[in-house]
């Protein structure tokens, strides 16, 4: 593994006034040293912010969940809190990864995690994610693990995390602070799509780093996370869907949708959420609402089925919700 | 409490390329109040019980430093980049991939690798009960998993926060695999050291 210099942060400001823009920030160091090792990521200075004390999940008078960023995966999906009121989330969390690695990494890394692309991951390939204006391995490539939502015609890459769709169904806020002080950033719009740049992958800007997730107020109704995979566990999704359900009677009042696996962010299925509105609670509706999603995927050489795959994983966790609600 | 100096290898383990340079196993004394070469850092680390100085490059992993320095070589190298699950170890009793760790963020913690296991949980002489399972139930066929193996059985079944059916075990161990395709009897290990440790049958 290549060299790189280190230093430790104590605190938040010396977090923010030690990292500049070819440095590496390392909490868990799950997809950091990962990366470093496959010579993806080449950081002249790692910086250390896994003491930072931003270890607590609190309430806020608002109802919110303040969640710190080095809150591990494990502690937030364990979190009584989380449990009782984000099962969703709690469910995606404990879907990915192991157990060891659940352990390591941070709220914050996961929110910061890079594409499993075995393009991305391999520096001898081109690729518009890891050197702009290469190209994109994958279009023309083995395209079987690949986005079919919020692609372009530079990039095709999965985002990986479990985490974050999971987040995007309860509804979060990105806190960020760096030099130019705190800002809150709508847990949806901190990722961004590839367009036509996509080595730019979030709404962060240099010197900034990520201090807490805060949760919406809890959503109630019935919850599920369902991921779709080629192996039973320890493996990424090719087709997830977090859903909340509300109910009123026998029609669905309000529903929360976001799903992983089939698009370049964690996609949040507004589609999906309009065709529910107001609906009864049958498999017709969810089928309707997983057309909607779908209608403007893209398929390319090998991934034809994740529109599918897709779908089915949407009216089956709509379909967990509803029993949850109703239970 | 034991404490040991050590000095990294002339050749720094962070740099080389797995399989391309011969390991580097004789660690010197490092000189007492010399201070830790240019680019390296002195760190102290407590690894089952005893406390190691050694002076680090800053990329050094801790599955290196407990290799190649430490010359404790139970925990395995499998794939390198926490895929595998051969060099799980507890960093305060919770089992992490050591693959993915940097030596230097490891102090003021407790380490513990599989020679440890047994002591850690109060077995000074003899096996810890999942290694007596593992024994017991013949479960492993090359046993480069094993240790591994054994790391995250210990700890899952100590943090008593999974539940105790088959399905929910296995999907605790599913970082660990085994290319001999053990599962089956380590199951039954893993299900046998619980019982043991919880009193649970």
């Amino acid at each position: 593994m290549r060299g790189f210099e280190f230093e430790q942060a104590d605190d938040v400001q010396q977090a923010i006034n030690r990292h500049g823009s070819s440095d590496a920030l390392i909490a868990g160091g799950t997809t950091l040293l990962d990366l470093v090792k496959l010579d993806v990521m080449q950081p002249e200075k790692v910086v250390d912010v896994s003491r930072l004390p931003l270890k607590r999940i609190e309430t806020l008078e608002d109802g919110r969940l303040k969640v710190g960023a080095l809150v591990s995966n494990t502690e937030l999906a364990k979190h009584e809190i989380v449990m009782r009121d984000y099962p969703v989330l709690s469910e995606a969390l404990l879907s990915g990864a192991s157990t060891g690695l659940r352990n390591m990494a941070s709220t914050g890394g996961n929110v910061m995690q890079r594409t499993r692309c075995p393009y991305f991951r391999d520096p001898a390939m081109p690729c518009n994610k890891r050197e702009p204006g290469t190209g994109c391995s994958a279009i023309e490539g083995i395209n079987r693990n690949h986005a079919v939502l919020g692609t372009s015609e530079h990039c095709i890459a999965t985002h990986p995390s479990d985490m974050c769709v999971g987040m995007v169904a309860a509804g979060a806020t990105v806190v960020v602070e760096g030099s130019q002080g705190v800002r809150e950033i709508p847990f949806e719009e901190y990722h961004l799509l590839p367009g036509e740049t996509p080595e730019q992958e979030h709404d962060l800007l240099a010197g900034e780093l990520i201090t807490h997730v805060i949760l919406d107020p809890p959503r109630g109704g019935g919850q599920s996370y369902l991921k779709l995979r080629d192996r039973a566990s320890y493996e990424f999704a090719l087709a997830s869907c977090a859903a909340i359900v509300n109910l009123e009677g026998d029609r669905i009042s309000e529903a929360r949708v976001a799903m992983g696996g089939v698009a370049t962010k964690p996609w949040r299925a507004t589609a999906a959420e309009e065709a529910l509105k107001g609906q009864p609670a049958t498999r017709e509706t969810f089928e309707r609402a997983a057309e909607a999603v779908m209608q403007d995927a893209v398929a390319y050489s090998h991934n034809g089925y994740k529109i599918t795959l897709g779908k089915q994983a949407i009216v089956r966790a709509l379909r967990d919700a509803t029993a949850a609600a109703r239970a | 409490m034991v404490s040991i100096q050590y000095s990294s290898p002339a050749s720094p383990v962070g740099h080389a390329d797995p399989g391309t340079a011969a390991p580097a196993r004789t660690a010197g004394q490092t000189a007492a109040g010399s201070a830790a070469a240019p680019g390296r850092q002195r760190i102290t680390l407590k690894v089952n019980g005893t406390e190691h100085t050694l002076d680090v490059e800053p990329n050094v992993i801790l599955l290196d430093a407990l290799r190649e320095i430490l010359g404790l070589h139970g925990t395995k190298k499998g794939c390198d980049h926490g895929q595998c699950g051969a060099c799980t170890v507890h960093i305060n009793g919770r089992s992490m991939n050591s693959c993915l760790l940097l030596a230097v963020m490891q102090q003021n913690v407790e380490i513990t690798t599989i020679e440890g296991l047994a002591q850690s949980a109060g077995f000074e002489q003899g096996q810890h009960p999942v290694q007596q399972a593992f024994l017991e139930h013949d479960a492993y066929q090359c046993g480069y998993c094993t240790a591994g193996q054994m790391m995250t059985a210990a700890a899952v079944i100590n943090e008593g926060n999974v539940e105790g059916d088959d399905v929910s075990l296995r999907e605790a161990m599913s970082g660990n695999i085994c290319r001999c395709g053990a599962y089956k009897n380590i199951l039954e290990a893993v299900q046998s050291a619980r019982a043991r440790m919880t009193g649970e049958g």
